[in-house]
Order: structure tokens, then sequence, then C-alpha cells
């Protein structure tokens, strides 16, 4: 269906990409033929540092001509392969095409290249007093990523996930045209809104060329709260309890101590409490701290009324420290303690997180196999981690399959997702077409067949 | 046992700017917090007290608003609150303020043991401890990093001493001050915090020391004379040079001519 990449298609890149920005063949480093995913999959034919919308323009438009496919990556730390080249052809990477071009103090916007990353956009808005409040826990991630895969973070209790924070966009299509997709305008009521198609696709509608972002005035003060709780029910029975109380937590985290103690030997570190079964980490931000205080009477309440012992209160840079950084290291830490493992980030509407935990203890002492969560209880994303341990390939594969088959559809009967923001990529393909129905999938291809009719963008991917 | 906890507060950041005429930290508008090596310190009691039983009284100098920093300590474990306050220990240096909670601990506490952090993260001098200790003519020990067994006439530590970790065993009343990392500081309470909101500190001033001579404290009784206080300069920096390509060229060229590199 692809063509293969042949001499001449490389003699045409290397007349518009500087020798040091172009990488051919068997000399592509082993890492662009994987994401954060796992295993290596394939490596692209060529790989790109694109610096400009023109170069990006002129190769897509020359792919398009050839059928040759092209992938978009920026810091490769995606968890669904969705930055992995499975068709070979032209991996454009972004992590070269990294500048803030513009801060707009009035209409409080911030328009980068797509290789920006997180990290680069909180140190420069920050100090000048704005916030972008997206905050996935991958700070080395490039906001290319986060576009396209939507992605939430923490704060998405309170403040949404990345799709509410994109003004506008310059993406380059297919046919090499390089087009806006929306504005710096608060309202837009234009249209079909194209620019939210974008959004999420992984690529392989458009390719992101530029952002422009919204930002908020930098919240001043910020404090956290660790709550035990004698087990995991109590803690996520506390949640609609929390969300009604007078302020609303721009955080809330559960975690459960198995998962502390794996982080503790992971960083060699000691968590401040681990007295208790569960915990549920809340944040909350606001112009002063007493505002924030003023929130702490009812949210005990709520709290002692579903088993909770006491609030713990976060404030200095060391308490913040000492509890983020292990709540940073989970992820990590779980991958650390087990020979491999695969991800499950459904999503399901906020009052069905206790029962799909419950499930997949369940599911875990039904197929013997480890399985730990950890996540965003306040906003009904969960992060399922099944853990291969000692199974041999055959019955790890197996079991996983049967896992996720039985977490995808518990989650569908829920009324949930199967992504809530690490996107779909080509590992969670199969799970999202058994999950909606063959109309809106249908619906979905076409959208892809208008923007990328030779579907050369990303392909395999997504739908 | 009776255990003593000195506390600090300090500045809630390290980025506290300096006054650069007189060389004073520009503490106003700044949020305090407790030292952290203290943190350690009233940790390390409240293990004491847990394992061994004991009644931990905390004691800080400061101005009215270091009253916060007793009220943590409640919120930590600690179960009294002393306070020394007055004009007179004001700009106090590491001697003289020693001198001054020698002078509170002696005249108001029965004590066993005296538990201090290390050093303050304001100051850094690691001297307050053991100058304590010799006002109050009791034997101490620096950097302990573990509390291996309290009795009633004895305490036995492990402390760094810098080639070595010796083994000590100590004889009651003693002081030791306590390195980073002996525990891990627990958080704040809340129900802590709620319930000792009522509860009374005990504040003392220069007339109710022993010795109440204002020259023994405060800035009078501070042989350290400060000349200067500066802060170091930052050897990693950022600049972000916005604008067009030609202004962005010709901006960057004037800034590494200025710094010598054209």
């Amino acid at each position: 269906m692809y063509k293969k990449i042949d001499s001449a298609d490389i003699a045409f890149l290397k007349s518009i990409i500087p020798h040091d920005r172009i990488t051919i063949g068997t000399d592509v480093s082993e890492s662009y033929a994987r994401d954060e995913l796992g295993d290596a999959i394939k490596s692209p034919d060529v790989l790109i540092y694109i610096r400009s919308a023109n170069e990006v323009s002129l190769i897509i438009s020359h792919a398009n001509i050839h059928r040759i496919p092209v992938v978009a990556r920026g810091a490769g730390t995606g968890l669904v392969g969705g930055a992995v080249a499975i068709h070979g052809g032209i991996m454009l990477c972004t992590s070269k095409m990294n500048r803030v071009l513009e801060l707009d103090e009035e209409n409080m916007t911030l328009t980068v290249e797509p290789g920006v990353m997180l990290m680069e956009i909180a140190a420069y808005v920050e100090p000048k007093g704005f916030f972008y409040p997206p905050d996935p826990g991958e700070k080395s991630a490039t906001i290319g990523g986060n576009i396209s895969t939507n992605a939430g973070g923490m704060r998405a209790v309170k403040y949404g996930v990345t799709r509410d924070y994109v003004r506008a966009l310059e993406v380059v299509l297919p046919s090499g045209e390089i087009v806006e997709l929306g504005g710096k305008v608060v309202k837009d009521s234009s249209g079909y809104s194209l620019k939210n198609l974008v959004i999420g696709a992984e690529g392989t509608l458009a390719f992101i060329t530029k952002a422009v972002l919204k930002l908020l005035p930098l919240p001043g003060k910020t404090r956290s709260l660790l709550i035990p709780f004698p087990d995991i029910n109590n803690a996520l029975g506390a949640v609609q309890g929390i969300m009604k109380t007078k302020i609303i937590p721009t955080a809330v985290e559960f975690m459960e101590r198995d998962v502390i103690l794996d982080a503790e030997k992971f960083l060699g570190k000691t968590f401040p409490d681990k007295s208790s079964e569960a915990y549920l980490l809340l944040t909350y931000d606001g112009s002063d701290i007493t505002e924030i205080e003023s929130a702490y009477a009812a949210l005990a309440e709520v709290c002692y009324a579903s088993g909770a012992t006491d609030l713990l209160i976060v404030d200095t840079e060391e308490r913040k420290e000492a509890v983020w950084s292990a709540r940073g290291a989970f992820l990590e830490a779980i991958k650390s303690s087990t020979t491999q493992m695969d991800e499950c980030d459904v999503v399901v509407p906020k009052n069905k997180v206790a029962a799909f935990l419950a499930y997949t203890y369940e599911l875990s002492r039904e197929y013997n196999v480890r399985i730990k969560s950890f996540g965003h209880a306040g906003d009904g994303n969960l992060h399922i981690y099944v853990l291969r341990d000692a199974l041999d390939d055959i019955q790890w594969k197996s079991t996983l399959s049967t896992v996720f088959t039985h977490l995808y559809e518990r989650a569908a009967m829920y009324g949930g997702k199967v992504s809530g923001e690490h996107g779909i990529g080509y590992a969670k393909l199969p799970y999202l077409q058994s999950s909606e129905c063959a109309t809106v999938l249908e619906l979905m291809r076409g959208v892809k067949r208008v923007f990328d009719p030779n579907g050369i963008l990303n392909p395999g991917k997504v739908i | 046992m009776n255990i003593i906890v000195c506390v600090k507060q300090v500045p809630g950041t390290t980025k506290v700017a300096v006054d650069e005429n007189t060389g004073v930290l520009l503490r106003s508008g700044v949020e305090a917090k407790l030292n952290p090596y203290d943190l350690y310190a009233l940790e390390t009691a409240v293990q004491i007290k847990q394992t061994y039983g004991a009644t931990i009284t905390v004691i800080t100098m400061g101005p009215p608003q270091a009253a916060e920093a007793v009220r943590e300590a409640f919120a930590l474990g600690a179960d009294n609150g002393i306070m020394l306050t007055d004009m007179a220990f004001a700009g106090a240096d590491t001697l003289a303020t020693a001198y001054a909670l020698a002078g509170g601990i002696g005249t108001r506490c029965k004590y066993d043991l005296i538990v201090c952090g290390k050093q303050t993260t304001d100051g850094d001098t690691a001297q307050v401890g053991p100058s304590l200790a010799e006002f109050l003519d009791i034997p101490h020990m620096s950097n302990v990093i573990s509390i291996d067994k309290a009795g009633s006439e004895n305490i036995h530590v492990s402390a760094d001493i810098g080639e070595y970790v010796g083994a000590y065993e100590i004889k009651l009343p003693c002081a030791i001050t306590v390195d980073k990392g002996i525990y891990v500081p627990r958080l704040p309470s809340y129900k802590r915090m709620l319930e000792s909101v009522k509860q009374e500190i005990t504040v003392l001033g220069l007339e109710d020391l022993a010795d109440t001579n204002p020259k023994m404290y405060g800035l009078s009784g501070s042989p350290t004379q400060v000349e200067k206080i500066y802060q170091p300069e930052a050897e990693a920096g950022q600049v972000i040079i916005d604008g067009s390509p030609n202004d962005i060229a010709s901006r960057l060229c004037h800034e590494l001519r200025e710094l010598k590199y054209l």
C-alpha cells in the first residue's frame, strides 16, 4: 500500500534538509523504533529533525504524492505507540523546532513551536505571573505530543485538559498546505471546529507546526493535603463529597500503601506517612492561604464521615517534595517492581471509580495476576497496570488480552471511554474499535479520509 | 523523660532578597516556616516519646509571629511551648541566642534531653545547639544520625563525625543536634492543630530570665559583627531573546560582546 523509500526520495529529502538533521536507514537509533509503551517495533526509514513549517510542508507534500508514511514525533514519551513508524517511512521529530514565539500578555496567550517541552512552558510563563494549567506527569513531553493526545494530567479536575487551552493551531495538511485553525479568540462559533478535530488526533489528520495556548493568571498559593483512609473504598467514597465543598481542588489523586512502598523502594526515600492502607492527595490553589485554609473544616467533615483519621498538611517546599516526588515516581516504581507491564488508561464517570477499581481486584484474583493502580480520582481517569512478573510469553499475552478485554468492557458498561489521556496509538486500537459503534467509527474514518485521502499521516493509529 | 526541642522560624523560600545597603534580609512579605532541620529534631523527640514515653516542650526565640512555629510544633506532636520574645533579644548572634535559650530553659524547664536541629537554613552555622549545652553545662553530641536506645540515666546515639560514624552513650541530661535523615518528619496534623488551638504558649521576656542584664542579649550581647551580607552570584542563567530575526541576531551579538565571547 505504501511506497518504500528509495534513493530518489532520499536525494530529495537531502536537498531540502541539512545533513546534520537527517538520518537514514540503519543509522536511525533503535530508540526511535518505540516509545514508552515498551518493546521496539519498527524504525522509520528516515528520521528528520524539522525546524520550520515550510520544511514540513515540502516533506509532506512529497510524501503525499509518493504515498510515503509520515509520523510526527516529539519527545517519544507516549504510552500507546502513537509515535512509532509501524509502516516505516519518514519520521519528523519536532524536538529541535522548539522556540517560544510570543507571549501575548493582552490576550493571555503563548505561541509556541511543537517541540517545546511542557516543563519549558511552565519555566517561561510562571516567572511572568502566568499559568498554563494542563499538568501531565511527564514534564519532558512536548506540547505537540500533548496536543496530539489531548493530554490531561492532575489539574484536570479544576482546570480541564489540553484541549481547553489550545486557542489556535498552525498545521500542515497532507497536500503541503499550511493553514491556521482557530485563533486568538475566546469564543468561536464559526463553523466546524477543525482545530478540535486535530487535537487528540495523534498526528493522523494534520501535522502541528505551531500552537497558540491560552494562559491564566498564576495562582499565588498552592497547598496539598494527604488524607489517610482505612481502605481504598473509604477514600474513593469521600471524593464526591469533596467535590461539593466550597473550593474545588485542582487535583484529587488516590494511592494505596503498596504503591507507596514500591515508590519508596524505587526512590530510596521514605514517604512521610504510610500508616494507612489508602490515601487521597488533594491540591488546592488560590490567591492566598487563608482562602485555601477556609476549606479545611468542611473537607474534614466529609473525609471523617468516610473514615479518614486526619488531614495531613503538605505546605512547605520540603513537604511537597517528599509527597509529590513519590507520586511522580509511581509509574516508574511499579515498572521496576515487575518484568513487564501494560497500562489501561480508561476513564469512567466519576461516580463509577470505586466500582471499577473493585472490579480490578476481582480480575486480579480471578486471573492470578498483579494489577496495580493509582490516579486521578477526581476526574474518573484511572491508570491500571497489569504486571507480567513470572509469566512466560504465551501466558502473558493471553492473560493481558483477557484482562484488558474485561476492563474495557466494564468501562464501556459504566459509560466510560478507552483512553482518558494517553490516546489510542496502535496499542489500544482494537479496544477503541470494539467499544465504539460502527456508525461512530465510520464517521471517524470519514474525517480521516477528508483530511488525509492517501492515508499517509501516522498510518495504523487511532482508526 | 522530659525533652526540650529548640525550633526557629526561617524564611519559607531560599529566594529572599537582601537589602544592598544594609545587608539585611528582606523578610517582609516572605512566608516563614519551621527550620527544616528542626523538623528532624522534633520528629526525633516524637519517636522517643512513642517508644519510651516522654513529654515534649518546644522553645523558640523570635518576634511574636514566631508563635506560629510553636503552633506548628503542636500539630507535629509537641506537648508544651515556650517563646522567648523581647526587643532585648533582637539581633542576637548564635552566642547570644544560645545564652537566651539557656536562660529560658534553665529557669523554666525540668529536662532530661535537649534536641536541636543540626543547623538552620538561614544561618547554617550549627553553633546554637552546642553553645546552648555549654551554657547549661551538660554533655552534648552533634550530627546525631540515630537514636539507638534511650534509658532513664543515659542515651545511646550514633553520630557522623566526618571520617566515621561513632556510637556514643551520653549521660542525661544532655543535648544532641540531629542531622537530616535521622527520621522522616511527619506532616502536620489538622486534627492536632485544632486540638491545640487554645493551648497557651508560655511567653518569656528579659525580666523572666535569671540574668536580666540586657548587655548579655540581642545585638549588644553578640560578639559577631556582620560587615556585609550578600547573595552569591548565580552561576547558571538563561536569557531568552525575543523579537524579529534581525533584532535577535543583533541583540545576541551585543550580549556575546558584553560577555567577551566576541
